[in-house]
């Protein structure tokens, strides 16, 4: 899919990329606070859906996860800078730095599980 | 370089339409003006678009070229298209009233309601204000100033497609000047009404206007000014006027 020319500025993306990554975060939560609530209602179904998050596919969804998280935080700082912070003219830089911050974050995740 | 430019113009009017394909042919330094010009005198006499002043002053050219929003005037063909094809539209965001004419006067219509009109407190008798050209407000209005109300911004601006009451980055823009005017009388109303649903807080920081604007003005910067602004004022902090 083609983005239209109106929409391929680097920073409309970067506002995409955030109200994305929100939708998906939010999507997640839910089922993230169903699972945990497992723990009272009967860990023992807990401790067999964790044993799922061994699995490699789930693996990957997880690091996913953390990329979306790493995305939607550090946007969300830029964004709290361009509202509350003096104007600064490298809004495109300051984009490339949330961007590689959720990139180390979640190599970072990456190599805490496979180590 | 083609010798011909392959152009679809939209044809139409509040009912509809559809683009009609001409053979236009091409010239060193042509303009997408230039090209419409061209069609209109050649081919298509019936054609409806509008200009002024061909120099990018008066702002009254802006179309969709390509998908995107430009001032045609001092748009190169060769800027917009690399393979000679060109696809023209009237201006997105704005109801159509012929061809590439469009309704601006919804657009027009949210600058008044941005509190876009200048107040003043003093008279032609009193003697004329000194503000410093490096004096902080006066930089921020200078940054702003040159707005030609060319539209492009509206029509490339995402949140207006999608609120129709949002008043969209020209306005605002205006609005962020004169909130830098110490002259103007209005600014405690001119911040509770941008402050209302469709004012500055609806805006997404896209930045696409500030991407598009032709004369490099940034909206985005405005409207964020005066996010803080309203901020601060709802707060109760530095309503200075
Ligand atoms: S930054 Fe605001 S005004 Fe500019 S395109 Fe985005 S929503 Fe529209
Ligand atoms: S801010 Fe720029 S794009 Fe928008 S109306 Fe003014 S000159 Fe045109
Ligand atoms: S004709 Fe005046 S700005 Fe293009």
């Amino acid at each position: 899919m083609k983005l239209p020319p109106h929409r391929r500025d680097p920073l409309r993306i970067a506002a995409a990329v955030q109200r994305l990554s929100g939708l998906a975060l939010a999507l997640f939560l839910p089922a993230h606070f169903l699972v945990l609530g497992l723990a009272i209602e009967s860990p023992e179904a807990l401790d067999s859906f964790l044993s799922l998050t061994q699995n490699p596919v789930v693996k990957v969804a997880e690091i996913g996860l953390v990329l979306l998280l790493g995305l939607h935080f550090f946007g969300g700082l830029r964004l709290l800078a361009v509202e509350f912070l003096p104007w600064s003219p490298r809004q495109k830089t300051y984009a490339a730095g949330a961007l590689a911050a959720a990139i180390t974050l979640s190599c970072c995740f990456l190599l805490s599980v496979t180590g | 370089m083609t010798d011909t430019l392959q152009v679809d113009i939209w044809r139409g009017d509040t009912n509809g339409g559809s683009y009609s394909r001409y053979a236009v042919p091409a010239q060193e330094s042509q303009t997408i003006l230039d090209v419409v010009t061209w069609v209109q005198r050649h081919a298509e006499p019936g054609l409806a678009y509008r200009f002024a002043c061909r120099v990018g002053m008066c702002g009254s050219c802006a179309m969709m070229v390509n998908g995107a929003p430009r001032w045609t005037c001092r748009t190169h063909v060769r800027k917009a298209s690399k393979d000679g094809k060109l696809t023209i539209a009237p201006l997105r965001n704005m109801p159509v009233v012929k061809d590439l004419v469009c309704d601006m006067a919804e657009f027009f219509d949210k600058w008044i309601k941005a509190g876009s009109v200048f107040t003043p407190t003093e008279t032609r008798n009193d003697p004329m204000a000194a503000i410093k050209p490096d004096e902080p407000d006066r930089m921020n209005a200078n940054a702003a100033i040159e707005c030609i109300n060319c539209g492009v911004c509206y029509a490339g601006c995402d949140t207006v497609e999608a609120n129709p009451d949002y008043l969209g980055p020209a306005a605002l823009n205006r609005a962020w000047t004169l909130v830098n005017d110490r002259r103007d009388g209005a600014g405690s109303e001119r911040l509770s009404t941008i402050s209302k649903a469709g004012g500055c807080h609806s805006c997404h920081t896209h930045q696409s206007c500030a991407a598009l604007c032709p004369n490099l003005l940034n909206p985005t910067a405005s409207i964020a000014g005066l996010k803080r602004k309203t901020a601060k004022a709802a707060l109760g902090l530095g309503t200075r006027r």
